[in-house]
């Protein structure tokens, strides 16, 4: 049996907080496991506080978990040296939440998708790979030279996927990418993600608070609530027969464009609040 | 609607739609460019003549002589040379020393901060007329000596503003993105930091000139700047400070230059702040 | 017969650089709101909607000009030149920046009381712990003493429903009062200004560029795109037979259209 490209194992991440004078230890993950297969998209949901992001960041080794193990390509990378775990690194990519900030706002489209090919193959033709890229994208002929500024918020998104998929990375962690975009655009860019993975055969950890999305993209979800995982399954399963209650009350809470089922799910809602 | 966000072209069309910040910039320009190409109309400010002190203006000396019978115009024109170029080159120094260590303490952080905020702290707390006295000691005075000193008192506020806006900018993901990725920490400063924390540097600069220009007259006017047979519109207004009752011209006029180039560098750095943050049109 | 609580006719909103062109936010926006309805004011971003709250309220910013024929609030006339006070009060998104953070809960409640009811002291206490009451928040006394930040993000906007109510409004404006909020916390709010809108036959102006929310909330729709409106109508008809092609666009792209489709 092949290892899963990630593996999770009993992870803790606490932070130390001061608050009102006296230090207090907050438990961010608590005792995580979980695989990402290759070439899936694992959906990570949770509302604030759930740990999610914090899940991404130790993935990406931005953190370094406070106990646990985390197997990235068969390697572990808790505890390992920094060489081993800037490898791993360069097999992974990220794109953010905030189109706005994730760009530098004075290097073109094109320096900016070509500086992590640059950086990690030096030897490789970069401009070549990020022109390809942003092709990939939509994004062409003179429009790569222009700056952030001249794009719309799903166009910088566009630019920071084709940022992500140009070192062709194992992984691509993906924290909220659509939730600061119009509907109408959140839609396009969500199929480009889908579009992308199957052309390239990437492998996703799709971290959103938006239901909605998650269902159009992923295959499995897994749902985090306060620091833990709640539930887990494929996405159909966990959509159609959800077991954990929270599980359950994050569906209610989903508002679909349907007024008839918008308004009983308010009702239901309502009557659990007065205790109906 | 999409949002219209600032470039270069369109910072400086702002800049120009400010008709005091324009005017206040030719008048400084006209200063500058008149100080400095007068040495090529071979007018003598070093010539004196005993017979013809004070004397008011003339044809011959347009605004008149001096104690020493002096063409005060030229030593006006050559005072103002000295006083710009001094101001203008200290502040380069301290301006570059503290876009370095701003941008070096808010990128580490840590002990590094720590380090350079507290040398920060040290020199703002030393009274600058005992620098000044002490490196007279030690240096001659002169040229140089100023730029040297002005230099080391007026870098620790561009420093501080430059470290603050790093602290900002250093959180703006795109810099946390070179970071992991690997970028080498002085390339993600100088390629992803710098760029966003430029105009800080400007507006910062500008206020330093204007300090400059204001110190380097103080020092020159107690005797412990710029010595003769060089003259700056600072030690100028010590000679004239016993002429007074003579010649009033004598105070007058570089009196009024030192406030008027003071207050036009001023003019100018907030125009430079408006048109950067757009604060016309809130 | 209809008795609209609310009444803008012919509402145009333009942005005056001090030396450019004019920019046109808003053009000839017409709006009804028939008293004790839910409107919802539906757009993305760039549209309009949020101008068209601040220019009922008056908020507008500074080089904003505001020109229209017709605004009637409840009887009151807005167009002349010293109105009176409309019974309108606004609910704004985010409920950290909206409250001073320096001043408890209870400061800013009893502020409400004081400038919009006859109440002081003992009575104005009551009011306050009775409007916490209403909006849901089990411990009254202990929020009035708490600051801003010391609250979740949904007693903040509880708290801040409170304030409205205080002001004893006939209509609720809310602008995107549940985008900040997480999922499960903005159907707990949006079920309590369903609960208050009927218990007090409250007419309720909100504006959303979410579906869901109108879909869940509203009786009414305006649908707006680049400062003027397309479409209006009842949240049923709109919906399900939507008449502008930008607003079968914006149903289209709603996440799950797909499957709504196939199943109607």
């Amino acid at each position: 049996m092949t290892e899963p490209l990630v593996r999770v194992s009993s992870v803790v991440k606490d932070f130390a907080i001061r608050e009102r004078g006296r230090k207090r230890t907050v438990r961010a993950v608590d005792d995580v496991s979980l695989d990402i297969r290759r070439g899936e998209t694992l959906a990570l949901v949770g509302e604030s506080g759930s740990g999610k992001s914090t899940l991404g960041r130790l993935i990406l080794q931005l953190e370094s978990p406070t106990s646990g193990s985390i197997r990235f390509d068969g390697q572990e990378l808790v505890g390992a040296g920094r060489a081993a775990r800037r490898a791993a690194q360069r097999s992974m990519q990220v794109i953010f939440q905030d189109p706005y900030s994730s760009l530098n706002p004075v290097r073109s489209a094109l320096l900016q998708v070509a500086e992590p090919v640059s950086v990690l193959s030096p030897e490789k033709d970069a401009h070549a790979i990020a022109t390809a890229a942003l092709a990939q994208v939509g994004i062409t002929g003179d429009a790569v030279h222009r700056l952030p500024r001249s794009f719309s918020g799903g166009q910088r998104q566009r630019i920071a996927i084709a940022r992500a998929i140009a070192v062709a990375p194992a992984l691509i962690v993906a924290d909220e990418p659509v939730s600061a975009l119009d509907v109408q655009v959140q839609a396009q860019v969500t199929a480009l993600l889908r579009d992308l993975q199957r052309e390239l055969g990437l492998t996703y950890l799709f971290i959103s608070h938006d239901l909605a999305v998650v269902r159009e993209i992923a295959t499995r979800v897994a749902v985090m609530y306060r620091g833990q995982v709640v539930e887990e399954g494929p996405t159909a399963e966990i959509f159609d027969h959800p077991q954990h209650p929270y599980t359950r009350k994050l569906l209610d809470a989903v508002l679909v464009a349907d007024p008839a089922i918008a308004r009983a799910r308010l009702r239901q809602i309502s009557d659990a609040a007065t205790g109906t | 609607m999409t949002t219209v966000r600032s470039t270069d072209a369109t910072v400086w069309r702002r800049f120009l739609q400010r008709r005091g910040s324009v005017a206040a910039l030719i008048i400084l320009l006209v200063i500058a460019v008149v100080c400095v190409v007068s040495p090529l109309f071979g007018l003598d400010g070093t010539t004196s003549d005993m017979s013809d002190r004070w004397a008011a203006p003339s044809p011959a000396h347009l605004l008149g002589t001096d104690n020493l019978g002096r063409d005060y115009f030229a030593r006006v024109l050559s005072g103002g040379g000295i006083s710009l170029f001094v101001g203008f080159s200290s502040a380069l120094a301290a301006t570059l020393i503290g876009m370095i260590a701003g941008l070096t303490a808010g990128y580490f952080g840590g002990i590094v901060d720590d380090l350079l905020m507290r040398l920060v702290d040290l020199l703002s707390a030393i009274p600058w007329m005992l620098l000044v006295i002490v490196a007279s000691v030690f240096f001659r005075p002169g040229l140089w000596t100023m730029v040297l000193i002005i230099g080391t008192l007026s870098w620790m506020t561009t420093a501080r503003l430059v470290r603050a806006e790093t602290l900002s900018v250093r959180e703006r993901t795109f810099v946390g993105y070179a970071a992991f990725i690997g970028v080498r920490s002085p390339r993600v400063i100088l390629r992803h930091v710098l760029p966003a924390v430029v105009p800080t540097i400007i507006v910062a600069a500008t206020a330093t000139i204007s300090g400059a220009i204001l110190t380097e007259s103080a020092l020159s006017f107690l005797g412990l700047g710029i010595q003769a047979p060089l003259a700056s519109w600072g030690s100028l207004l010590t000679t004239a400070q016993g002429s007074l009752q003579k010649a009033p011209l004598l105070a007058v006029v570089p009196g009024l230059l030192i406030a008027t180039t003071v207050f036009c560098v001023n003019v100018v750095g907030n125009g430079i702040r408006a048109a950067v943050t757009r604060e016309d049109e809130r | 017969m209809t008795d609209p609580i609310l009444q803008i006719r012919g509402l145009n909103v333009d942005i005056v650089p001090p030396r450019a062109d004019r920019i046109p936010i808003l053009h000839d926006v017409d709006l009804t709101i028939e008293r004790g309805t839910v409107m919802g004011v539906v757009g993305e971003s760039g549209s309009g909607k949020t101008m068209l709250l601040r220019a009922l309220m008056s908020i507008l910013p500074q080089r904003a000009e505001r020109r229209w024929d017709t605004c009637l609030v409840d009887g009151v006339d807005l167009t002349a030149p010293k109105p009176a006070r409309p019974a309108m009060a606004m609910v704004f998104q985010d409920p950290l920046t909206s409250f001073n953070p320096l001043r408890r809960i209870g400061g800013h409640l009893r502020e409400v009381v004081r400038r919009f009811t006859a109440l002081r002291g003992a009575e104005a206490e009551q009011a306050c712990i009775a409007a916490l009451t209403d909006v849901g928040i089990p411990d009254p006394a202990r929020v009035m003493r708490s600051y801003p930040h010391e609250l979740s993000g949904g007693m903040r906007q509880r708290a801040m429903i409170a304030m409205a109510l205080l002001a004893e409004p006939e209509l609720l404006v809310a602008d995107e009062p549940t985008t900040a909020l997480d999922a499960t916390v903005q159907a707990q709010i949006l079920a309590l200004i369903n609960r208050l809108q009927a218990q007090r036959n409250l007419s309720v102006l909100i504006v959303t560029h979410d579906l869901g929310v109108v879909a869940a909330l509203c009786d009414q729709v305006t649908v707006m795109k680049d400062g003027a409106v397309v479409e209006t109508g009842a949240v049923d008809e709109v919906f399900s037979a939507p008449k502008h092609p930008y607003t079968r666009s914006l149903l289209a792209a709603s996440p799950g259209a797909a499957t709504r489709e196939a199943a109607s």
